[in-house]
């Protein structure tokens, strides 16, 4: 099996997660109603701890410990999607994200628990189990907010058009995803998205809100090698603002 | 943490009992006297559901402005280990929170009412959050020493007459005592670490003493108010007790880790068995608390924001199951 095939896929899914879980956790004392504001806390645990997991799996393919990973790397070492350091914005914006996210990460997931990777298969299979919880959150949410009342409507409606190419760039191909899909790794970016948009479009109808027509759809690629937005480097300088005084020392 | 619910222990007692059924009080008084919890429905005295509204929310309020100084370190904090915990710590406050607000709903005042009373500056919130966190180690300090003080305070309260209070702190006291460990692992981790850690956390603790020892409240004067509050177990120990059993259990830990207490008269009176220490400025205590305070003016507009930017969803939230139709033309 190819390491750096299994190395790409990880990172980028490492990355995701511990940009999202950070964008998250800034609700912390912040949100719309202190049940939200739990909630949101509680995914950016999760996320953080499921990021933290895979980059101990790339420590274990001779990559730096998670630590030196997390806090250590510049914005353009990260291979996060570029929705997930959008900033948080509007509680419609960050549950839109969310929404969109955690569907595609809980598939993805979903494929991985069969990985024949076995020590990604054996993560994924705890992973799912708590994005199944995420996916419902946000389900609830998008339904009741999308069809509440006129302004909520249409923040929301706004909210998935400004956040739609961004989420079709989740899906941006890395350089291995033949090998990754025939040495049954992980069966691949489009295999996913196909999956996604099967189980999103449902849900949006019932939330009210309309997919973007599909004659615009372009996807904001480029996280995935390193090319980002300008939000993501602030983000990691303030990530790792404490840790670098002293990255050899003991926090 | 976070609440200390302060009460003024100097408001004239008079009047308080005015107009009160003498038959109903007395059987109020026995029923606290046999060690029984009042409970959301029973016949209170006007003064005792006042009281404990006003501490109750206080404490609540306390427990979400709290999570704005540690809140800022989330984000900055260093290494997954301090990430995650601190997150689930913060965390832990607001729900406390939420756990807070409902104790007090049951006195019968929404949580609507008293969030708008924190943030037009009408009800307080426990006066260490008015100062700043400067470095990560001032949210180490917090951690340990702020939570300490919040624990000792709760631990009496919890033993108090009303019982959805009663039933909240014991819950918030367990969750807490995780948090002091957090807390006492963070400071002795940097007062054991590099030099510039153990800069960072003795200059954290210089800043924080005098907040500290304001944590709970000016000396109590025996009043008569102070009396009946004592009586009707809503407030449960004096403000200098909670301060000197504080001094009692933290300043050996801190010596201990070779940290320096910034207050060159702290000592144990042998002879009293007492400590001795600087009175704390209370001038600058009671400017604090009526609004001039380095973060008062932030804190508070923080949290209006964030109720200002949240109404949308809140008020969605209150519209019924009937789906919104966006209109054909």
């Amino acid at each position: 099996m190819n390491n750096n095939a299994i190395k790409e896929l990880l990172y980028k899914m490492a990355d995701d997660l511990l940009i999202i879980g950070h964008r998250n956790s800034e609700w912390t004392g912040l949100g719309p109603i202190l049940e939200e504001d739990i909630s949101f806390s509680s995914m950016a645990q999760d996320k953080i701890g499921q990021s933290q997991a895979l980059y101990q799996l790339l420590h274990e393919l001779g990559e730096q410990d998670p630590d030196t990973l997390a806090f250590s790397r510049s914005a353009a070492q990260f291979h996060n999607c570029q929705l997930v350091e959008l900033p948080n914005g509007e509680y419609d914006f960050s549950l839109v994200r969310h929404f969109l996210f955690d569907h595609a990460d809980q598939l993805r997931f979903e494929m991985l628990a069969n990985s024949s990777y076995e020590p990604l298969a054996k993560v994924a299979r705890k992973v799912k189990g708590e994005l199944k919880y995420h996916v419902f959150h946000a389900n609830t949410w998008m339904v009741k907010l999308g069809s509440a009342n006129e302004e909520s409507h249409t923040r929301m409606q706004a909210a998935l058009n400004q956040a739609w190419n961004y989420a079709l760039g989740i899906f941006e191909e890395g350089s291995f995803e033949e090998e990754l899909a025939t040495t049954g790794v992980f069966e691949g970016e489009k295999e996913l998205f196909n999956k996604w948009l099967a189980n999103i479009t449902p849900q949006l109808l019932k939330a009210g809100l309309i997919l973007p027509a599909q004659d615009t759809w372009m996807p904001i690629a480029g996280g995935r090698i390193g090319n980002h937005t300008a939000h993501l480097s602030p983000l990691v300088e303030e990530m790792s603002e404490v840790f670098r005084i002293d990255p050899s020392a003991e926090w | 943490m976070y609440g200390n619910a302060y009460i003024d222990p100097n408001e004239k007692a008079a009047g308080i009992l005015a107009g009160e059924d003498p038959q109903k009080l007395a059987e109020f008084e026995a029923r606290i006297a046999r060690g029984e919890k009042i409970e959301p429905k029973d016949w209170m005295p006007k003064e005792y559901r006042k009281q404990l509204i006003r501490m109750i929310e206080q404490h609540a309020h306390s427990e979400i402005i709290g999570a704005l100084p540690e809140g800022t370190w989330i984000t900055r904090a260093p290494g997954f280990k301090r990430k995650l915990a601190l997150m689930a710590k913060v965390q832990d406050e607001v729900g406390h929170g939420q756990l807070l607000y409902s104790a007090a709903e049951t006195l019968g005042k929404s949580r609507e009412a008293m969030i708008n009373d924190l943030i037009t500056g009408k009800s307080k919130y426990s006066n260490v959050f008015n100062y700043p966190a400067f470095t990560w180690a001032d949210a180490c300090v917090i951690a340990w020493l702020i939570d300490a003080g919040a624990i000792i305070n709760q631990v009496a309260n919890a033993k108090g007459s009303y019982g959805p209070y009663c039933r909240a702190l014991d819950r918030i006291c367990t969750e807490e005592s995780f948090h002091l460990k957090y807390g006492h692992d963070n400071v002795v981790t940097l007062a054991t670490g590099s030099p510039v850690q153990r800069k960072m956390v003795q200059e954290a603790l210089n800043r924080w003493w005098p907040p500290i020892m304001h944590f709970f409240g000016p000396s109590d004067k025996i009043s008569n108010h102070t009396e009946i509050l004592m009586r009707w177990k809503v407030k449960m120990a004096t403000n200098d007790d909670m301060r000197q059993q504080f001094l009692n259990m933290y300043v050996p830990k801190i010596w201990d880790l070779g940290l320096t207490v910034p207050d060159v008269n702290l000592k144990k009176n042998e002879a009293t068995g007492k400590w001795d220490y600087t009175e704390p400025d209370w001038e600058e205590f009671k400017r604090v608390i009526n609004g001039d305070g380095p973060c008062n003016a932030e804190r508070l507009a923080v949290r209006r924001n964030a109720e200002e930017r949240g109404r949308w969803v809140r008020e969605a939230l209150n519209t019924t199951d009937s789906k919104y139709i966006v209109p054909l033309a």
